[in-house]
Parts: C-alpha cells; structure tokens; sequence
C-alpha cells in the first residue's frame, strides 16, 4: 500500500484505469448509447432499480466458490432449477402470496443443495479444471430437471391442477403463470420516490444477504474457505478440510441461488418452465464481472455496480443498434456478445495472470537452486 | 466406480459409460422388429448420419492429441465454413462447383482464425477448454451481427422483404445439396430394378459413398499425419509439454499447428454436414453442435488428452445411432418421446465422466 502512494498522480491514474478497465469500457458504450437509444430518464431509473432488485441476490450467490478458489460458479443455475421446482409445486398446492413465497424458499433449500452438494462433489473429482465441469454439470443437471418436470410430474408425482399441466396429462406446460404470486414481496413496504417504484423488501432481502457475507468473511469456515482459494496445498497442511469446504462453498452459492430465482421469478411473475433458468447463469456472471470483478477476486460492490452497468447496457442496446444501423436485431445481438465478450476477456486475463505468476515462481525457484549450487 | 472393479479387464478397460451406452444402443436395435420400426431405414438414416457429422468429429483429434483439451471451441470453425459456404453462393457459383468453392473460400478463413485462436489457446496453457468455449460464443454472436451487416446481395440467402441480412435457414438446392452424397450413391432399390430381382428390405438402404470416401480420405491423412515426425512431436507435446521441449519441439508452433488443423476440419466437417442436410444454419445455429461433437468423441473412448481414428469412428456411429434409434423406437413402443431428455444426460454425462476422470485429472 505505501509503495503505491508513493507513485505519482498519474501513474497512479493509469494503473486505476488499468486495473477497472471492463467498468470504465461499460460506462463508456451505457453513455454513448443512453442518449441514441432515446429512453426517458424517469423509465430507465425504475428499469434499473427493478432490475436490481430482480438480480442482485442471484449475483451475490457467486461470490462464495470465488471465496474458495472455484471460480466463476456455472452450476449455480442448479438452485435456480431447485427453485423452480419448488416453485411448480407450490403453484399447484396453490399456495399464493407471501406464504407461497416463502414455502418455496424453504422448499427450495433441499433441492437446491442436494444439486450443490453433487456439483461440489463432482468439481473436486476435477480440480484445476471446476469451471468447466461447472458449466457441463449444468446442462446435465438441466436433462434431468427435464426428465422430472416433462415425464415425472403428473405422472409420478401428483400435480393436481390441470392449468399448469400440459393437456396431455403429465408434464409441466412451458409457461407457468405466478399471477397470485407477482411482485408480492416488491410490494411489500414499497415506496415511489418522483415516479420510480423502489421495492424496500426486496432490497433489505439482499442487505441482509450482504450482512451475511461479510459477517461470514470473518468466522472460521469463511477464513477457511479463503485459504483454501489461496492455496489448496497450504491449506491441506493446515488442516483445513479442502474437499469439505469446497463443497460447503457451492452448496452455499446454489441454496442461496435458489433464494434469487424465487425473488427473480415473483417479480417476473411467470416460470418460464424450460427456459427459465438457461441463461440465467450467464447474465449473472456477466454481470458480476462487468462491475469489476475477476475469477479470483470479487466483492460485494462489483455485484452492485455490475448489475447497474450490465442491464443498463441490456436495456440501451437494441434502441442503440436500431439508431445505428436500423435494425434493432442487430443492437439484440451486439448485447448477447458483449456479455460473451466481457466473461471471455475476464476467464482469459484470469489465466495469463496465472501462468505469469506461475513461470515468476518457477524462475525464482531456479534462481534459488542456482545460487545454492554456486554456494 | 466400486462397480467398475467387479467388472473383468477388457470391459473395464471400455469404460462403465461406453458399456452402458452401447448396451442401449444394442437394446434399441433388438426392439426394432416387436415395435414395427423399419430396420433397413433406420440403419440407412444411421449411415447417412454418420456421413454427416465424422468430419466434426474427426476435427476433435488435433487439439487433443496436442494437449489442448476438447475442441469447446468448434463454432469459430463453423464460423469459417459458413463463410465459406456463403460467399461461395453469393459469388454466383452453382451446383458441384459451390462445394468446390466453399472448400476453397473457406480455408484461408480457418487458417487466419485458427491461427489467432491458437495465438490465444497459447498463452493461456491448462484453461483452454473454458476460454475455447466463451471464444465460441463470443465469436458466434460477433457473427449474428455480421450475418445481417455484411453486404450479402444474392437473392437465394436474404431475407426477401428487406433485401439485406442473411436468413436463418438457406436451402442448398442447386447449389451442393447432397453433391458428395450423391458420388457414387449405392441405392439398392435401384440395383434391384435395374437386375428384376427382388432384394426385400434391403431396398430401402442407400449409401452416400462419396460422403464416406471424402471422411475416410480425410481420416486417412489424419492417420497418416500422426505417423509423421510433426504428428509424432504433436502426441508428445500432448502427453507431456516440458518432456517434449527439452527434447528440442517447439510446443507452441506445434500446438497452434494443431489449432489451425482442428479449425480447418471444423469448416470442412460443417460443409460435409450441410450438403447432406441441405440447409445453411446461421446464427445461433453453430452452438449446437459443439456438445453433440465432443460428446461423440468421448463415447467412442476418447479422453481429455487421448484420441484415434478408431475413437471417431465408433463414437460417430454410437452418438447418431442413439439419436436416430431413440426417437422412433421410444416413440412406437412407450408412445412417449423422451428422445430429446436422453440425448441430453447421455452427451453431457458423458462429458462429465471424462472431465472428472481421476487419472486424467491430474496433471
């Protein structure tokens, strides 16, 4: 820290420029496109603080497998496919409201962390490798969450209104509708401040989630954890329970995730049944790592700032493609590939970093050898 | 795996998915006759399938026997094929000739842009599959938007009130539709007219020779550049990359030889694919072939760093053998169409498996 006060103003300028450069490139495209895509500020406010209470609790469930080293955690769609059930069944128990809400968050947490305990399970069969393994057990996750809601529900388990069911006579219809459920918690204690509708209880559902975080940084388990992302080896000869507490780190992402989606989906309103959960992965970790965060190191403030940005750009971009080019597709696609873009950049800067500091501690380690055998 | 202990060497040494799968595969084909599914036209969609996909599949091998972990990157050559295929059409050729062509165009493209992704794939050693992946998508929606901004004119591929963009879907009707397939065809209906005998069932199979003589020349030189001293500096740079330095191999030329191989294949792999189906697939269409390819390789007992020809042979047939087979089979004897669930868990399980593979886990 002392030597980077020392450093003149604009070195210093540069390295924060350097340092935040994916932030620093969204806010340049959010301000060049606000003003082309021609929204009024008054529709783009409430777009975003409904978009963050929406998002924000499914971005802060990834920062506990970036606490233990994991990476960014593909498979935290399995809470959201563990929400979703819980979600069908409470809609068909026809359970509306706040108790629906909640019965689906505790209904969740069973399926959710059986889904993370196998995914954490799996990721220390693969260690060095749990970012894509991550990303495959989701698909495979995703044929057999098909496999239950398509073939199981309706014929195995009993659904009992025919409105969810397809008319076949078993399996889930592709649309689920929550109508008695819709923003029910966002409502809760909101509040409108000049035309923008802030939902205070979903907002004091994240605080608390950040409370949570950063109280959990400090007991044992999360210094645990923070040792092991360190250093798996170091950690091991510390007695730390490496596999355990990687398992307990993503457990902890999906249950937490399961929490999000059922906020995402009370506040949508509707369960897209099939779909629901495909993308959610992406956006989240587009998000996250748009706020400034990396593979290995995130905060609470990058998922803040991340969801800003990110759907900020979500909602300028096709306005902004049409102004250019005329054709709003153009501006749909141009938002797909910059969140692609900006988690390829990330995972890419991620391992450069770690083979530099791994070929730094290779010619250092020869430098020693050396020395010793001139000695 | 306590099951795989029990199990005697030679099966253990298949593999417990492999077994399974190849089991179902057995059970479909045993069930085909009590369930009235015509055999000779399923075995006719498996050969023609196969004619398809093999040269997708047969790209996977470079980039692991170089060390640079499954191919999650086979949109960016597809990329290059459609390329290819496009500018072939819009530049007026027709029939054989647009193949031709599209062979041509396309390659210069999977050059470049196998050579800047082997670049990239270079300097990010041991985080090749995650980043191959996000590079695919990436260059996949780069190129959603090029479909509609670049200056496509020709009549057959824009979209017809508009006049620019490319449409999702183009036939290839006068263009190569079937064109390799069409080589040398062995239908037996027409043997069987042309010498008045009566073959049975057995009319209803027809072969796409030259689909197969073009995947088994290219498979050919694969095996034959494997035996090479570049192929055999490759395998060594793929089983151990500081072994092979010190043995005087230039890892990285090596590795991006071999990135530029597997993009190369990649385009020819969607060509021969698209003249036996017919249709050009833009957009999003690339990403799905990436799981079912990798996963293909992998069923035919390939791993994360080990690949043959014999691996892309039997894996081809296995993967679209189970693709063809479920649907109908499933279809006429339960009346319920799980095709699509199966697929899934079959593809992805089987990728899990060979991610999670202790053996080869560690490095």
């Amino acid at each position: 820290m002392s030597r980077k006060t020392n450093l003149p103003a604009g070195k210093r300028a540069l390295e924060l420029v350097q340092n935040n450069a994916v932030p620093i490139m969204f806010i340049i495209i959010c301000a060049v496109f606000i003003p082309m895509a021609g929204f009024s500020p008054s529709y783009l406010l409430n777009e975003i603080v409904t978009r963050m209470g929406r998002n924000l609790f499914l971005v802060l469930c990834l920062l506990f497998p970036i606490m233990a080293g994991m990476g960014l955690n593909f498979a935290m769609t399995l809470g959201a496919m563990g929400a979703e059930i819980a979600i069908i069944l409470v809609a068909d128990w026809q359970i509306w409201g706040i108790p629906g809400v909640v019965l689906a968050m505790i209904l969740s947490i069973p399926f959710s962390a059986l889904l993370g305990f196998i995914c954490g399970t799996l990721q220390n069969m693969a260690k060095g490798r749990e970012m894509i393994t991550s990303y495959i057990i989701n698909f495979f996750i995703n044929g057999w969450y098909q496999l239950i809601v398509l073939y199981i529900m309706g014929a195995i388990v009993p659904i009992a209104h025919a409105s969810i069911m397809l008319p076949r006579g078993y399996g889930i219809r592709n649309t689920v509708s929550l109508l008695n459920m819709r923003q029910c918690l966002d409502d809760l204690l909101a509040i409108r401040v000049a035309g923008v509708k802030i939902p205070v209880f979903t907002f004091l559902l994240v605080a608390l989630l950040c409370l949570f975080i950063v109280w959990f940084r400090r007991t044992k388990l999360g210094q645990d954890m923070r040792a092991v992302g360190q250093d798996l080896e170091v950690a091991k000869a510390a007695g730390i329970n490496v596999d355990r507490t990687r398992i307990i780190s993503v457990v902890m992402s999906t249950v937490c995730a399961g929490f999000g989606m059922v906020i995402y989906l009370q506040n949508i309103g509707n369960l897209p049944t099939y779909t629901g959960h495909a993308q959610i992965g992406m956006f989240c970790i587009a998000a996250l790592l748009v706020g400034g965060a990396s593979v290995e190191k995130a905060g609470i403030g990058n998922a803040f700032l991340g969801v800003i940005l990110f759907h900020l750009m979500f909602i300028v971009a096709p306005g902004a493609g049409a102004f250019i080019t005329g054709d709003s597709m153009v501006g749909e696609y141009f938002r797909v590939f910059l969140s692609y873009g900006v988690i390829t950049l990330a995972l890419i800067m991620y391992e450069a970093k770690k083979r530099m500091v791994r070929s730094k501690a290779g010619q250092e380690l020869a430098e020693a050898q050396t020395k010793k055998e001139d000695a | 795996m306590s099951t795989a202990i029990v199990l005697p060497e030679a099966l253990k040494k298949m593999g417990f998915p492999r077994l399974i799968i190849s089991g179902f595969l057995l059970v479909l084909f045993i069930l085909t006759p009590f369930v009235g599914v015509d055999l000779p036209t399923q075995i006719t969609n498996i050969i023609n399938r196969f004619s398809w996909n093999a040269v997708l599949v047969l790209a996977m091998v470079p980039m692991i026997h170089a060390g640079c972990g499954l191919n999650f990157g086979l949109p960016l050559a597809i990329i290059c094929g459609l390329l290819g295929g496009t500018l072939s059409i819009q530049l007026g050729f027709t029939g054989p000739m647009s193949f031709v062509m599209a062979v041509l165009i396309a390659t210069p493209f999977a050059v470049i842009l196998g050579g800047g992704y082997g670049l990239l794939l270079n300097r990010i050693k041991g985080g090749e599959m995650m980043i191959a992946t996000y590079v695919g998508f990436s260059v996949m929606s780069f190129f959603c938007m090029m479909w509609l901004l670049l200056p496509y004119s020709s009549p057959t591929m824009v979209y017809g009130l508009s006049g620019n963009g490319l449409r999702p879907t183009i036939s290839l009707d006068g263009f190569y539709n079937q064109t390799l397939a069409r080589l040398l065809e062995i239908d037996f209906a027409k043997i069987a007219a042309a010498l008045h005998i009566s073959l049975g069932p057995l009319e209803r199979i027809k072969i796409p020779t030259g689909s197969l003589i073009a995947f088994a020349l290219l498979a050919f030189l694969m095996w034959a550049f494997l035996h090479t001293k570049t192929g055999t500096a490759m395998t060594a740079v793929g089983s151990n990359a500081a072994f092979a330095r010190a043995a005087g191999i230039n890892v990285d030329r090596t590795r991006m030889l071999s990135v530029i191989m597997s993009t190369w294949l990649g385009a020819m792999g969607i060509l021969m694919y698209q003249q036996g189906f017919g249709f050009i697939q833009l957009y999003n269409a690339p990403n799905n072939l990436t799981m079912p390819t990798v996963a293909a390789i992998l069923i035919g007992g390939a791993s994360v760093n080990k690949a043959s020809i014999p691996n892309v042979i039997i894996g081809t047939i296995l993967f679209q053998g189970i693709v063809t087979m479920t649907p109908t089979v499933m279809n006429s004897a339960i009346h319920m169409d799980m095709s699509e669930v199966i697929r899934i868990i079959v593809s992805q399980g089987m990728i899990l498996y060979a991610l999670t593979r202790k053996a080869e886990g560690a490095k």
